[in-house]
């Protein structure tokens, strides 16, 4: 699985230019599945053909970005943020374009770190000029962190582990997966950093019975940590709500049930900001009872964010387990009483 | 000339948009094979019923305004705002309120009468009131009454350089173009989409979309034109008389990498100016119609304006014509088969 997350971490792929991580997930998971396709938002559909519950699992394959909005005479970008992108944690960076195309950010004169904003930054790509800059980019563009992965025991240090460590987990338990009842709808979410937008019509287009997303979530086990019960390395986390969703109970229970029983450790999240998938799955259409299986990351939309492999393999057992259950619908949720 | 004139001094704030749509309507029925509303009001104009593809082309028609929402013992209106309204633009500036339209003027204190930290701050809605000129309270309420609807007043004309200033360009510009587009023939399943409530959350197109379900979506706008002083270049959202914006990103959408190529290669076919909008928040019905159904795939053009959300918005009639040929050069070059609508979704196993 590090293999398989260094790689899916060191590719391409800012919210809504998502081509290049799909191509490779694509390539990654087209032998275990009986169909794949994408849709007009660019979200990746792997099937796993079934005759009983309609499940969902979505894990985001965007990353979080920056795009040119200006290029001046001496051919320096100005850029926008594409998703959650801090000022202070772009200082001193390398980043690059899908065509390879590589730059560093550069800051105005600034008298005050405090006064830092993405305005006071730009990207320098090497360009004499801008007719030069010009014929490398162009407006509209968007860049990522330049960042090889790094594994470090079991931990795994590099950019958008938010999420391609969560699509590590879905297509390693796609892999595992053996026949179920189940009909699995796995997606490859894109446009999560910028409002859920991938999984609203995915989850549309599919109208699934069940959903879940596997994203990875914030922890608190770090020097002054913020008030988070979740730490990295003791296991898959189960969440019970985030700004987007309240998970469902049964689901939640579901999950620690099986979890319990096959002896997998998992932590409960209560994350109080952010969101994921779910929050837009479980909204859709008349409503559907969704889930979320976490995996612990540190130093989140940075380019150092840091996981453990054995909590991925947690959640990769978690996720199996999930799907590999038969579930009754009438009887698990019931929608009339009478 | 005579349409977006007629069309930016009609009054259609933010669910009230009869007056916007009784007018499109009109002058519409020649053209078109049905017309439909729904019930958000949105209005619906369709051509080439049957042909493929079915592409649906949406322009809002609503505008920011005010809301009466309490009448003082003196007469005065006291008001919220409708939309994403800037409130240093409001004083003196003259409206009409209610279905009746009734004149009356955004009042505050006088300057005679204001303390000097007063004339420092920016006056808050809060403290402004609409003066229709009564004496008390019982006199307004035979001419108004609470949830009537305000609009600024003005009248649309020429100015400059082949300039327009008026009210409401957000988006009578985007409405008069999409007439002008119906009332031409394509090869093609046309739905053109006259929404309301997009100033307050892409209300209607959200339904229209679903309802429409079409197979491509093009949004025009009215965006702003950034190039006035006090901004550096490196900021301007776009320019005036610098061609139609193409949108990438705003804070509802990010465009199609193939859509923004497909736009940008008919603009070149076509000798049109263009530009790339360059600012990425905001946002235009496309962020809710690309996000209906399964997903939609769909394009934002733009006409520059400036003063966007005042009663004295200036746009360039050069941009407005570049806009209508792009949009126009778009729908011929869809019916020829120049967008891969299959291409949006694939089919890899």
């Amino acid at each position: 699985m590090k293999d398989l997350l260094k790689k899916l971490s060191e590719t391409y792929g800012p919210s809504g230019r998502e081509e290049k991580i799909r191509q490779v997930i694509a390539g990654e998971i087209k032998d275990f599945v009986d169909e794949v396709f994408t849709d007009p938002l660019g979200n990746l559909y792997a099937v796993k053909k079934g005759k009983s519950t309609k499940i969902m699992v979505a894990a985001h394959m965007d990353e979080i970005g920056i795009i040119v909005t200006y290029i001046d005479k001496d051919g320096f970008l100005r850029f926008s943020n594409v998703g959650g992108v801090s000022p202070q944690i772009l200082l001193g960076q390398r980043v690059t374009f899908g065509n390879g195309v590589v730059g560093s950010i550069g800051v105005e004169k600034l008298d005050d770190i405090k006064k830092l904003t993405l305005d006071k930054l730009y990207i320098d790509i090497g360009a004499k000029n801008k007719e030069e800059a010009e014929k490398l980019v162009k407006i509209g563009d968007i860049a990522t962190y330049d960042r090889e992965a790094a594994v470090m025991g079991t931990r795994v240090i590099g950019k958008a582990m938010d999420n391609r460590a969560g699509c590590a987990v879905v297509i390693e338990a796609l892999r595992r997966l053996r026949e179920t009842e189940n009909e699995i709808y796995a997606v490859f979410t894109t446009q999560e950093e910028v409002g859920l937008r991938g999984s609203r019509t995915s989850s549309y287009r599919i109208n699934p019975d069940l959903g879940l997303a596997v994203d990875v979530t914030l922890v608190g086990d770090t020097p002054e940590p913020p008030a988070l019960n979740v730490a990295l390395g003791k296991g898959a986390a189960i969440k019970v709500k985030d700004a987007s969703v309240i998970c469902h109970p049964k689901i939640k229970a579901m999950l620690s049930e099986l979890a319990a029983k096959h002896k997998i450790p998992v932590q409960m999240e209560v994350l109080t900001a952010g969101g994921t998938d779910a929050g837009a799955i479980h909204l859709t259409r008349e409503g559907v009872p969704s889930g979320v299986i976490s995996i612990p990351c540190r130093y989140v939309h940075t380019p150092v964010e840091m996981v453990d492999l054995d909590d991925m393999e947690n959640s990769v057992k978690l996720l199996t387990a999930f799907l590999s259950t038969s579930v009754k619908m009438q009887e698990a949720f019931p929608c009339a009483l009478v | 000339m005579l349409l977006i004139k007629k069309l930016t001094e009609a009054y259609g704030v933010s669910g009230d948009e009869s007056g916007v749509r009784n007018l499109l309507r009109e002058e519409l029925t020649p053209y078109a094979e049905k017309i439909e509303t729904d019930s958000l009001g949105n209005l619906y104009i369709k051509k080439g019923i049957g042909k493929k593809p079915r592409v649906m082309v949406a322009a809002h028609m609503d505008e920011i305004g005010l809301m009466v929402v309490g009448i003082e013992s003196n007469g005065l209106l006291q008001v919220k705002t409708v939309g994403g309204v800037d409130e240093r633009v409001l004083v003196s500036k003259p409206v009409v309120v209610g279905e009746n339209h009734v004149p009356g003027v955004i009042g505050a204190k006088a300057i005679h009468l204001q303390k000097p930290h007063e004339r420092k701050k920016p006056l808050e809605v809060e403290q402004l009131y609409i003066d229709i000129g009564v004496k008390n309270k019982e006199e307004a309420e035979k001419m108004v009454k609470i949830g009537d609807y305000a609009a600024f007043l003005a009248t649309t004309h020429e100015i400059g350089d082949n300039c327009l200033i008026g009210k409401a360009m957000d988006n009578r510009v985007g409405c008069a173009i999409l007439a002008e587009l119906v009332k031409e023939d394509y090869d093609l399943e046309l739905t053109a989409v006259f929404t309301v409530q997009e100033e307050i959350g892409l209300r209607g197109a959200s339904v229209a979309a679903y309802n429409v379900h079409p197979d491509f979506a093009l949004v025009l706008e009215g965006t702003t034109a950034s190039d006035v002083a006090g901004v550096e270049d490196t900021g301007y959202v776009t320019k005036l008389g610098g061609g139609p914006a193409i949108s990438i990103m705003d804070s509802s959408f990010i465009a199609p990498q193939k859509v923004i190529n497909f736009l940008v290669e008919t603009a070149k076919k076509l000798n049109l100016p263009f530009q790339l909008r360059r600012l990425t928040t905001a946002g235009t019905d496309a962020g809710a119609i690309s996000q209906a159904h399964g997903g939609i795939p769909s394009a934002v053009i733009s006409v520059p304006c400036r003063y966007l959300h005042s009663p004295t918005s200036i746009i360039s009639l050069d941009d407005y014509e570049n806009t209508l040929r792009l949009a126009k050069g778009v729908l011929m070059a869809i019916a020829e088969g120049g967008l891969s609508l299959e291409g949006f979704a694939e089919k890899i196993k």
